[in-house]
């Protein structure tokens, strides 16, 4: 199977229905997008196809085949964070951490396509993805700074 | 040497040792492990390494500890390297539990590093021929006036901080000039957790390590009767089936084959099952035998008198949830065996795998690594306890074990279900006259040391059974944790009745006791002052002595607007306060709630907060775990029960066991942080859980005009209620 993983082509050895997520997490060793609860219900696998927030837990491979997959690993590093990484450690928006990722990828797909969303676009955009530690406040609001550094404001 | 450990770790030597206590109590765990190196090394080349028995849970704690240690050696945050539980590095400090952290291990790091700093000091002024007073510690080098250096790592042969802690430190970095300890610095874990950096035991890759899934029963007790295992062990990528009795687990060189795999092997095995689940729980605790004892006022007469209030208050059983079901990597090599594990207690955690494993301790090394939530005990243990079993059975590959969403939902020990019962009479000018309270629980630890806590421990062909439960003793307490009010209320009386036998399997969800008591209590308090035609906050104010108290309570009104606060139709406003355990962190809140009578849906419109955790080492930290505790509060008030039937338990995903959403996040918080620098570290991760689901059961009888007093406040609930 042929796959397009944060601009870089790769060849995997695996069935076509596994889901992206073992894939990505196994096969490519990437570590943002989590297993949550495998059933599409909390956003922790989140990650983007064509720009699509997407539950990798239950997407097979063969869907995404041939459409460009972007995990939080592709908008930058510790190093060098992008936007909504900067964002989220300028609001020290975790706790345990462990929905950040797919936290983050949910306001990336909204904030791609409308760099001024409100909060309370935000906010709904984000009700799929499920946060245990009550990290929320601190999560709309590094969205929202995303947005805000997205769109050239420092 | 009276030795009890000796361990060689990157060519140096640590060495400690039990001393027998004498003379006075040290600080914090100090008390435990005195001796200063067994909490910071320096090498001799300078590098400077603190441990810590405690792990990092997402609370902030790498980071607090951090700061104290380098506040106080007068060194970089980043020069400082942090050792986090680990069974062959750190000290044992029992669990990660309870809000201690800082008290214990916070506290042990302030001293051990201070004293630290005086040894170097008077080590320096020893070979400069200089007097202590005239040297300064900076940047790992004591330096004179005159401009002369000698770095820490020149100063420390001989075993110098080989030494026992002293029961004061002399040398506590002034405040004035501080510079890590008091602000918000930035959390050292969380850019790699923001970039996709290896954060997670899940993230835990091993050369050829394999993967396992636990086919768990489909319900307490139920035994393995049989299970087809051929047509499994023939799947293309399964390595090995493991069974010891009832426990069965696979093996696969991939996961999603060990996941696939588990999945046909559950549907080949045959289980017999018991059906002893109760119908009606709060029935079954209340004609279930009990253990009774006072723990407030065994003299105080029953409240009398004209003006007599009762209640009856419900809590049901609620999950720890956490978003990233429990993972564990094991490796079972030559007799010894290592686990990287997000337990909360690797000590505890070691002794419960050395009885499972019929192994010496010493063979045993448990290794944190940070997992995904946490909130008190929940199946970190137990997937330890499965990968250890499956690790034995592939010698020399390590293994790793994730728990599927539905074995978290079904299998995890859940916050225990809870009555509480409760009397008081107001005299003549509106006050509290006497006031008689009892509840009913289980325990609220059924944690680890023992393999029978562990949850595969009960499936083997040779089960260990679980311990006895037992009640947490006051102060802290467990089930009757916060039960006593802080308020001076005159002739209370406070009866905690203890239920040893658990219809359900449960354990430590945070606070504990602590949520359902101050619930009940703050709940109470509004009923009380509703009666007496008080404010809420004017009478509790006027019943409280505590300046700290008071403190809080008038900081998260004012900012609040109590006294401003005009009530809008299916709105309301609620208050409420405890001190976490009576002797923790103090927190305050205010919220103003949006009620639908017709759907029975309950919004938080905006909370106000404060707190006061004693010196307040990161602010910023201390408001995310209370922001945290406010929210997580308000999803368990809102939204959560376990489901079950008289089998099983059925609430085994996020569907049947609904929980907080973005719709239903409050538009604005704000929490106050009441600094005092100085005094003691007080804990604060779960002072917020009590106080919040008070203030929104008031807030919700002010909106509604209906009080409700059985959790939680769901849509479904509401509708019946508000309706009736």
């Amino acid at each position: 199977m042929k796959l397009d993983v944060n601009g870089r082509a790769h060849e995997v050895d695996a069935d076509p229905a596994t889901p992206l997520l073992y894939v990505l997490r196994e096969d490519l060793k990437l570590n943002a997008a989590k297993f949550g609860c495998g059933l599409g219900q909390c956003g922790a696998c989140t990650v983007l196809a064509d720009g699509e927030a997407i539950f990798s837990c239950i997407t097979p491979l063969s869907v995404v085949q041939g459409r460009r997959i972007t995990t939080l690993e592709g908008l930058g590093t510790a190093e060098k964070p992008g936007p909504m990484q900067r964002a989220f450690i300028e609001l020290q928006a975790a706790q345990c951490g462990y929905c950040i990722p797919g936290m983050m990828m949910r306001a990336q797909a909204l904030l791609e396509h409308k760099p001024a969303a409100s909060e309370a676009e935000i906010r709904a955009a984000l009700q799929p993805n499920l946060c245990r530690c009550g990290t929320h406040m601190r999560i709309v609001r590094a969205a929202v700074r995303a947005g805000e550094l997205m769109r050239g404001k420092s | 040497m009276n030795r009890r450990e000796f361990i060689a770790t990157g060519g140096a030597l640590i060495v400690s040792f039990a001393l027998p206590v004498w003379g006075q109590k040290l600080p914090g765990a100090l008390d435990k492990e005195p001796l200063l190196d067994a909490w910071l090394r320096v090498g001799a080349d300078g590098r400077i390494t603190v441990f810590t028995g405690k792990a990092e849970l997402g609370q902030g704690i790498k980071t607090a500890i951090l700061q104290i240690a380098a506040e106080q050696l007068a060194v970089d945050m980043n020069a400082i390297e942090l050792v986090t539980a680990d069974t062959a590095l750190t000290p044992n400090e029992g669990y990660t539990a309870g809000s201690n952290s800082m008290k214990d291990s916070g506290t042990a790091v302030l001293h051990a590093a201070a004293q630290a700093r005086e040894i170097l000091i008077a080590e320096a002024a020893k070979r400069l021929g200089v007097p202590a007073g005239e040297l300064s510690a900076q940047a790992g080098e004591v330096r004179t006036r005159d401009g002369r250096r000698v770095a820490y790592g020149a100063l420390v042969q001989n075993e110098l901080l080989h030494v026992r802690a002293a029961p004061q430190s002399k040398l506590i970095a002034r405040i004035a000039d501080r510079k890590y300890m008091g602000k918000p610095v930035a959390r050292v874990d969380i850019p790699a957790k923001v970039t996709g950096g290896a954060a997670y035991v899940h993230d835990l890759r091993l050369p050829d390590m394999v993967h396992a899934r636990v086919v768990r029963p489909p319900s307490y007790g139920a035994k393995l009767k049989s299970v087809e295992m051929e047509p499994v062990a023939k799947m293309a990528g399964v390595l090995k089936i493991v069974r010891d009795g009832s426990f069965l687990a696979v093996v696969a060189a991939r996961e999603w084959i060990a996941v696939q795999a588990m999945r046909a092997l559950r549907t080949h095995a045959q289980w017999e099952e018991t059906r002893k689940l109760p119908r009606d729980v709060y029935a079954t605790l209340a004609q279930l035998p009990s253990q009774d004892s006072v723990i407030a006022g065994a003299d105080a007469q029953p409240p009398q008198g004209a003006r007599l209030l009762q209640a009856e208050y419900r809590r049901p059983y609620q999950l720890h949830g956490a978003i990233g079901p429990a993972c564990a990597v094991a490796r079972y090599e030559n007799g010894a065996l290592t686990i990287w594990t997000h337990s909360q207690g690797v000590y505890p955690l070691r002794g419960a795998i050395s009885e499972l494993m019929s192994m010496a301790p010493e063979r045993v090394h448990c290794i944190h690594l940070e997992g995904s939530g946490c909130y008190g005990h929940n199946a970190a243990d137990d997937v330890a306890a499965d990968a250890a079993l499956v690790a034995r059975a592939v010698p020399g590959t390590p293994v790793r074990v994730q728990w599927m969403r539905e074995d978290e939902h079904a299998w995890e020990p859940y916050g225990p279900a809870m009555i509480t019962k409760v009397r008081a009479a107001l005299d003549a000018s509106g006050n509290v006259a006497g006031w008689q309270y009892d509840v009913w629980s289980n325990t609220h630890s059924s944690r680890p040391g023992k393999a029978g806590e562990l949850a595969a421990a009960w499936s083997l062909e040779r089960p260990f059974p679980p311990s006895p439960p037992r009640p947490i003793p006051q102060p802290e307490g467990g089930g009757d944790r916060n039960a006593i009010p802080l308020y001076k209320f005159p002739a209370t009386r406070v009866t905690h009745h203890f239920i040893p036998e658990m219809p359900l399997r449960v354990s430590a969800l945070r606070a504990l006791g602590g949520y359902m008591n101050v619930f009940s209590i703050e709940s109470f308090v509004d009923e009380l002052a509703g009666a007496a035609k008080a404010d809420p906050v004017a009478f509790r104010l006027r019943q409280l002595d505590d300046p700290r108290a008071r403190d809080v309570i008038r900081f998260a009104a004012e900012r609040f607007g109590w006294d401003a606060y005009k009530k809008q139709n299916g709105r309301g406003r609620g208050f409420a306060f405890a001190r976490y355990k009576n002797l923790a962190a103090y927190c305050a809140l205010a919220m103003e709630v949006e009620v639908q009578r017709e759907t029975g849906e309950l919004r938080v419109l905006r909370v106000v907060a404060a707190v006061d955790s004693g010196e307040a080492v990161n602010p910023d930290g201390i408001r995310n775990q209370i922001e945290g505790g406010i929210l997580q509060s308000l999803s368990w008030t809102t939204f959560e029960a376990v489901m079950y039937n008289d089998a099983r338990i059925t609430s085994r995903d996020w569907g049947t066991y609904p929980i907080l959403r973005f719709s239903h996040v409050p538009l604005a918080m704000e929490v106050h942080v009441i600094d005092r620098p100085g005094e003691h570290f007080l804990g604060t991760g779960e002072a917020a859980q009590g106080p919040a689901a008070g203030a929104l059961a008031n807030a919700l009888a002010h909106a509604s005009g209906v009080r409700v007093r059985e959790l939680p406040f769901s849509p479904r609930r509401l509708r019946v209620t508000l309706n009736a």
